[in-house]
């Protein structure tokens, strides 16, 4: 019987520095702070009609400076906004991010099962009242509500027009980019109220957090959609936006863009480890620029009650209805097999005003099968046995390493030169094995 | 170059062509195709064996089963076959007057929707590339071939545009949002290899123009509404309204406006 080169996994964590980020809405300021609008992350629990959305936030300026304009699809009352924790969509980052799984070749000479064991995550890739009341009523705003939950002051507003709107908001003190209100209008139009939301600093102070917690909102709507399009009033640049979207049963994509599976189940040479981060950069980027930078690309889709292999723990039925998973735990709703019924799908998007001209909105299917963006390094076995496996496993390397390379080329886009470089010893040289290491080895 | 006299070969050609720039885009699935094949030509001959009717060649199967395979997206192996049934099924089973009136191909996809979320559509899989080109070639053929009699098509098409531009118009949204809206695969398949099946849409042609624009209306309710795939829906919905038309028509006129049996289509009779 032929030896299995055997497989050994141990964990490594490759992690890279998040930057500072936002949701998809666009940030105002009430002053002329700097604000980061690159990168955000949302998690949207969807059952029928029934929505929940966690808008996650990684605000790294002046709290004061903090502002958020999302539309929501009717006039939310206080109970249906929450304050989240942080850690709700740190997990379902470590849960669901692309993934290096890492396997050891054992001794050829010693034929043993393979055990895949761990895996090690790819971190974050990204990365006045009644002055107020009687200004609104002349510029066509109303203000339909106005709470304060956590270290948030909040404001629903119905506007007639997009103008009055923007107005309003400069001259309550928020900054709006120029010409908003072109983006507020098809909002306002389509009858959509707005959550306005900024840091009551001293309430924020009470909560003794050094940054700030998501905010949720939770309502019924047909409208199964994310408004990015606000988002791209103040941009500079392509935004990341991930998504975790969950449901009871079924894969989420979009019905108004392509939605693409990410490369995945690759072997790419031992050097990645170390340069995990830059390598799922580029090719998420390359996979971007194939699809004419117009797709979503779908990085995760598993049923929340196990891994194979985990990154991170699948997340609590605790978490999960803080999430706004409601069913979770109900007697009614167990899940056949003994699973969590809650299916987890990790959408990553690169999106501009160019490439991206819609909103966008999503369609749940019935696809359940589970798939992950995943890589494998396979360390060679350089232990010194003398065999006639080892001998005929130390041949096949070169061509292994060399399979390995033109795999991180054509995902990458990157240079072959420089990969060969990173490889080391183990980059490939060309042709075959020279013939004389044949004759004695 | 001369082109086929039977217009379906064409259509076979065209629907092999959107086959291909499905499965260059990632993740297109095929598994099913011969589930889809194989339910479709297999029910179309049991029932000509079944009701002893003479063979009616197995073009027509074909075709439905291409627009199941591009329209059809299954989570279940027994979803595809059980499409291909009712799809052909429905020929033979729901007729008015001699005549079927929904789309089989509709029919079986709007059936498996309807009865298990283990079924559905998605609109956008083709992505963007190279849809233009398709769209330049679909319109040329339909320009091009004398036997191509795509008034069903145009008149769904400029109803959809106008209507389309009117919403993108008073939403205040950019000339690109109409742009992408209209650039989806599933409304190429639609409007040339679905809605312009002979056998399931009026027999006049002013009776016609107006099922186009029905559909079209129903089409744009349902997208406002925020119903997906409201055009598959709107078909599917309006498919009654052809036996309807017909009964009015041909009161009115004693002889049909036209013979339809040379329209492509996904679905021609049995």
């Amino acid at each position: 019987m032929r030896s299995i080169p055997a497989a050994l996994a141990f964990a490594g964590a490759v992690a890279l520095a998040s930057p500072a980020q936002a949701f998809c809405g666009f940030f105002v300021g009430k002053a002329d702070g700097k604000l980061f609008n690159q990168s955000s992350q949302v998690a949207i629990v969807r059952d029928g009609d029934r929505t929940v959305i966690t808008m996650g936030n990684d605000f790294k300026g002046d709290m004061d400076e903090f502002a958020l304009v999302v539309p929501v699809p009717s006039v939310l009352t206080r109970d249906q906004i929450h304050v989240g924790e942080r850690k709700l969509l740190e997990r379902l980052d470590a849960y669901s991010a692309p993934r290096l799984v890492e396997y050891t070749d054992e001794d050829p000479c010693n034929v043993r099962r393979v055990y895949p064991m761990a895996a090690a995550p790819m971190s974050a890739m990204r990365s006045k009242d009644g002055m107020m009341k009687e200004e609104a009523k002349v510029l066509g705003v109303t203000v339909e509500a106005a709470y304060t939950v956590g270290e948030y002051d909040i404001v629903l507003l119905s506007a007639t027009q997009s103008q009055g709107l923007e107005i309003w908001l400069r001259e309550s003190g928020y900054r709006i980019p120029p010409h908003a209100s072109k983006a507020l209008a098809p909002y306002i139009r389509q009858n959509m109220k707005f959550f306005v939301a900024r840091v009551n600093v001293k309430e924020q102070r009470k909560t003794g957090y050094q940054e700030l917690r998501p905010i949720q909102i939770a309502f019924e709507s047909p409208k199964f959609m994310l408004p990015i399009r606000l988002g791209m009033a103040n941009a500079d640049g392509p935004q990341d936006l991930i998504v975790y979207a969950m449901t009871r049963s079924g894969r989420v994509e979009s019905s108004n863009y392509q939605t693409v599976k990410i490369p995945s189940n690759a072997e790419v040479p031992e050097f990645v480890q170390q340069k995990f981060g830059d390598f799922y950069k580029s090719l998420f980027t390359k996979d971007w620029r194939e699809h004419d930078q117009r797709a979503i690309a779908t990085e995760y889709v598993w049923n929340m009650g196990f891994c194979d292999p985990c990154s991170a723990d699948p997340l609590t039925p605790d978490e999960l209805r803080e999430l706004g998973a409601f069913w979770v735990g109900d007697p009614n709703t167990a899940f056949r097999g003994g699973g969590v019924p809650v299916t987890l799908t990790r959408l990553h998007l690169r999106y501009d005003a160019d490439h991206f001209p819609e909103d966008l909105v999503f369609q749940q299917t019935g696809d359940q099968q589970n798939f992950q963006g995943r890589y494998i390094i396979r360390h060679p076995w350089r232990g010194s046995s003398s065999c006639s496996a080892a001998s005929s496993y130390r041949e096949q390397l070169p061509a292994r390493h060399r399979q390995q390379a033109q795999t991180v080329a054509s995902l990458t886009g990157w240079d072959m030169d420089r990969i060969h470089r990173q490889m080391g010893s183990d980059a490939p040289t060309d042709g075959e094995t020279a013939w004389w290491k044949k004759i004695w080895h | 170059m001369r082109l086929p006299k039977d217009p379906r070969w064409l259509q076979i050609g065209f629907l092999c062509s959107f086959l291909l720039l499905g499965l260059t885009a990632r993740d297109f699935p095929i598994w099913h195709a011969p589930l889809l094949f194989a339910s479709c030509l297999g029910t179309q001959l049991l029932c000509e064996r079944l009701l002893k009717l003479p063979h009616a060649g197995l073009l027509s199967p074909i075709i439905t089963s291409f627009g199941l395979t591009l329209l059809l997206r299954a989570g279940a192996w027994w979803v595809p076959p059980l499409a291909g049934i009712l799809a052909i099924g429905s020929k033979y089973a729901l007729r008015i007057r001699g005549r079927h009136f929904f789309n089989p191909a509709n029919f079986g996809l709007c059936c498996l929707m309807l009865l298990t979320p283990s079924a559905w559509c998605s609109p956008t899989q083709w992505g963007e590339h190279g849809l233009l080109l398709l769209w330049i070639f679909a319109l040329g053929l339909a320009v091009a071939h004398r036997a191509f009699r795509a008034d069903v098509s145009l008149a769904f098409l400029v109803s959809w545009i106008v209507l389309r531009t009117a919403r993108v118009h008073s939403l205040g949204q950019r000339p690109e949002v109409l742009f992408h809206q209209l650039t989806s695969g599933s409304l190429l398949l639609f409007t040339f290899f679905m809605i312009s099946d002979p056998k399931t849409t009026p027999r006049h042609r002013g009776a016609r123009i107006a099922f186009a624009a029905i559909v079209a209306c129903a089409a744009y309710v349902l997208s406002v509404h925020w119903v997906q795939n409201p055009i598959v829906w709107a078909l599917f919905f309006c498919a009654p309204l052809t036996p309807l038309l017909d009964a009015l028509t041909t009161r009115q006129e004693e002889k049909p406006a036209c013979a339809p049996s040379q329209q492509p289509s996904l679905s021609p009779a049995p």
